[in-house]
Formats: C-alpha cells, sequence, structure tokens
C-alpha cells in the first residue's frame, strides 16, 4: 500500500471513520470479507484450548464484523472504538457484545483479570499516530501495552491483525508490548505474496515456559498447510457449542443464525424457499 | 450497557485515580432483553463478578428485586440463582444515563446504550 493511501495518514481514527465510511463496512461485500476473514484468523491464532465460551476483548470493534466471527464460534465479547459513527453501525446491525466509545491509547477501563483474550483487527497501527499535538506515540503505545496486560488473565492472549507502515513501527510496537511485559512476536502470513501478507502480533500473558509461536500461513510449495484447508480443518475440528457444521453463508448456517437470534428473543424474518437464496447475477 | 460491563468497567485510566472502583451508576432509561441462558456460562463468569456491585447496580437502577444480596455458595446447582444471576448480568441494559468515577467525579455519559470512557489526553497519566 503506498503511503498516500494510508487511512491513518488521512485523519485521526475518530474523524475518519465518519458515517460514510462506517457505512461501507455494512455494504462493501470486499472489505467485509476481509475484515471478517483477519477476524477468524485472529480467533484461530488465539488457539483457545478447549471448546468452552470465552470472554473476550475487541479491540477496535469498528461495526462488529469480527465480533460476529466471536459470536459464531460461541464467545461472549465487549467491544471497544474510538469512533461514533463506527459504533452507530455495529448498533444498526444488532451485534451481541456489548460497546464502549473510548481510545485504546488512553488505557483500558477494565478491572485487572478481567478478559481470558483478546483480539484487534487493523487498529494497532493508529496507535503510532500522532494526530494531537498531545499525543505521544510511544506514550500512547505503552500505556495501553500495560493497560491491555493488566485485563487479561494470567495464560490469556492479544492477537493483533495490523499494518505497520514500515520495519520501525513494527519494532517500535514490539519494543512498547514487550516492556509492558508480553511474550510473544509477529506472524507473518504469505510472506511470498505482498497482495495477500497479513501481520499478526501474538502476545502471550505470563507463560514462563518457552512459548512458541503458531504457525504461519503460506502458499509457497513445501510449506505449512494453505489457509483455506486449515479452515476447512479448523471447522471441522471444532465440536462448538452448537455442534456447526454448516459452512458459512450456506443456508444451512444463516438458518442456524436465524434460529439463534429467535431464541434470543430478536425480532426474525420467517425461513422461506427464498432464505439464504443466492441473488441471480446482475447483467 | 450490560451490567456485567458495568461490573468490569473502571476509571484507572485517569491521572491520580487509585482504584476508579465502582463506578456510581445513574439510570435515565433501563431495558430488559431477553437472553439465552446457559448455565455452565453463567457459573464460570460468576467469580470474575463483584457480587456486591452487582447488587448495588440493580438496586440504583431501579431493579431491586433482580437478585439476592449475597451470592449463593452452591450457586453452580442453583439453577435459580443462576437464572437471575444471569438476568441481571445480561439481560438489564442501561439505555441512558451516566457513570460517575468514585474519586475524581469525572462523568461517564451513557448514550444508546454505549457508555462514552473517552478521557482528554491531560486527564490521563
Amino acid at each position: 500500500m503506498s503511503s498516500a493511501r494510508r487511512p491513518e495518514h488521512i485523519a485521526p481514527p475518530d474523524i475518519f471513520y465518519n458515517e460514510e465510511e462506517a457505512r461501507k463496512y455494512t455494504q462493501n461485500t470486499r472489505i467485509m470479507e476481509i475484515q471478517s476473514e483477519m477476524a477468524t484468523r485472529c480467533i484461530e491464532l488465539l488457539e483457545i484450548p478447549d471448546e468452552e465460551s470465552r470472554l473476550i476483548l475487541d479491540i477496535g470493534c469498528g461495526s462488529g464484523l469480527s465480533g460476529e466471527c466471536l459470536d459464531d464460534d460461541g464467545h461472549t465479547w465487549v467491544g471497544m472504538d474510538i469512533s461514533q459513527s463506527m459504533l452507530s453501525v455495529a448498533l444498526e446491525r444488532e451485534v451481541e457484545g456489548d460497546l464502549l466509545l473510548a481510545d485504546m491509547g488512553e488505557g483500558l477501563p477494565f478491572r485487572a483479570g478481567t478478559f481470558d483474550y483478546a483480539i484487534s483487527v487493523s487498529a494497532l497501527q493508529w496507535l503510532c499516530n500522532k494526530d494531537k499535538t498531545v499525543h505521544n506515540p510511544i506514550q500512547r503505545l505503552i500505556r495501553f501495552f500495560t493497560s491491555l496486560y493488566a485485563v487479561l488473565n494470567t495464560g490469556g492472549r492479544a492477537v493483533f491483525q495490523f499494518y505497520p507502515a514500515d520495519e520501525n513501527q513494527k519494532s517500535l510496537i514490539m519494543a512498547q508490548a514487550t516492556r509492558a511485559g508480553f511474550n510473544g512476536g509477529v506472524l507473518i502470513d504469505f510472506p511470498e505474496s505482498k497482495k495477500k501478507m497479513k501481520l499478526y502480533l501474538v502476545l502471550t500473558v505470563g507463560s514462563t515456559v518457552s512459548h512458541s509461536m503458531p504457525d504461519a500461513l503460506s502458499d509457497a510449495p513445501a510449506s505449512t498447510v494453505s489457509y483455506a484447508k486449515r479452515q476447512s480443518n479448523h471447522q471441522r475440528n471444532k465440536n462448538d457449542l452448537r455442534n456447526r457444521t454448516a459452512p458459512k453463508f450456506s443456508r444451512e448456517w444463516i438458518l442456524e443464525k436465524k434460529e439463534r437470534r429467535r431464541r434470543q428473543g430478536k425480532n426474525v424474518r420467517s425461513d422461506t424457499k427464498y432464505t439464504a437464496r443466492k441473488r441471480a447475477d446482475r447483467f | 450497557m450490560k451490567l456485567f460491563t458495568h461490573n468490569m468497567l473502571t476509571s484507572k485510566m485517569i491521572k491520580n485515580v487509585k482504584v476508579g472502583y465502582p463506578l456510581k451508576l445513574n439510570a435515565a432509561e433501563v431495558k430488559v432483553t431477553p437472553s439465552e441462558f446457559r448455565s455452565t456460562y453463567v457459573s464460570r463468569m460468576l467469580p470474575k463478578i463483584d457480587w456486591g456491585v452487582l447488587y448495588e447496580a440493580t438496586q440504583s437502577i431501579g431493579h431491586a428485586e433482580a437478585i439476592p444480596s449475597s451470592i449463593s455458595d452452591d450457586y453452580e446447582k442453583n439453577e435459580d440463582f443462576l437464572r437471575k444471576a444471569h438476568h441481571a448480568l445480561f439481560e438489564i441494559e442501561v439505555i441512558n444515563g451516566e457513570m460517575i468515577c468514585p474519586e475524581t467525579g469525572r462523568k461517564f455519559p451513557i448514550k444508546d446504550g454505549i457508555p462514552n470512557m473517552l478521557v482528554n489526553e491531560d486527564e490521563v497519566n
């Protein structure tokens, strides 16, 4: 991505994610698909040991796309975001999680040991900005990581998908996380492809045992299993709360989701032969 | 904002605030939304909950009868108790109101169910 196109260079997050920008996160299927793919990968990298549902913090939850991935796995979540417009979209979408308007750079407003895990999709690089004259990126990073370390339980883990502007920014972020007490490192999926490459910062709390990083994904030959394969393995292995076997966005999956929302007392359209039917291609 | 979230929130990011807990809760509008009850989930959540703070919160927003004042010892087996706890934690929502930092008196408004925890850069450590 050329530096001119980086949203962090255009405006501060609370300004950049205005109503128009927030709207894209409900209407642009391409954006939605990428976001939920990255969220799913973050959840996978949490390596949650059993199939029990957990309490997860979503930092920079936006319109709740990542939250929906957490719902699908049966977890409970609390989401925070600095953009009122994005949160309004999340409200409209009637997401399951509780929402907060908060700035990660000011420190997290929670009691110690509240969360088992945390995820964050495309938010961390915003902390490196100096959007206001009073902002000090290093201070904001250390404040954030220190408070995150406190709100996670021992053995907890946080996974951030992020877009560092350059190597310096990456090592700056990593250094502050280490200073706050975290173990971990940066995992690079698809390093061979500039377009597909995704960076994940994986941080763990209090593991004195030498901790091993999860495997990165790659399309390069003779490497680990591909993303799609791993995804399907992941789904198959998962004996989750509702024994979900239906692939995402299939008719069964949609029916299950509607049923779940009915149980929660939500207003849900009745199932018909049109439910989940694919629209005809335009033109 | 669900009462469960209120139970977790502090104002300790503010400069010179030592504990910042519990935040005093004033509600102008409260809504009850039924949600799915999972007994194992509620009983796993309870050790994290400050029951006194939850009780106080139900009192202050007009749901005084929602839960007993002290936590039941055998809650894992007591479904009636778990259902009450579930109701208080996950079904009662504050839609409009405010939370107040116990040490500085700083107010955090709640609008459309979303607490605004933003503070100015000069208010934090």
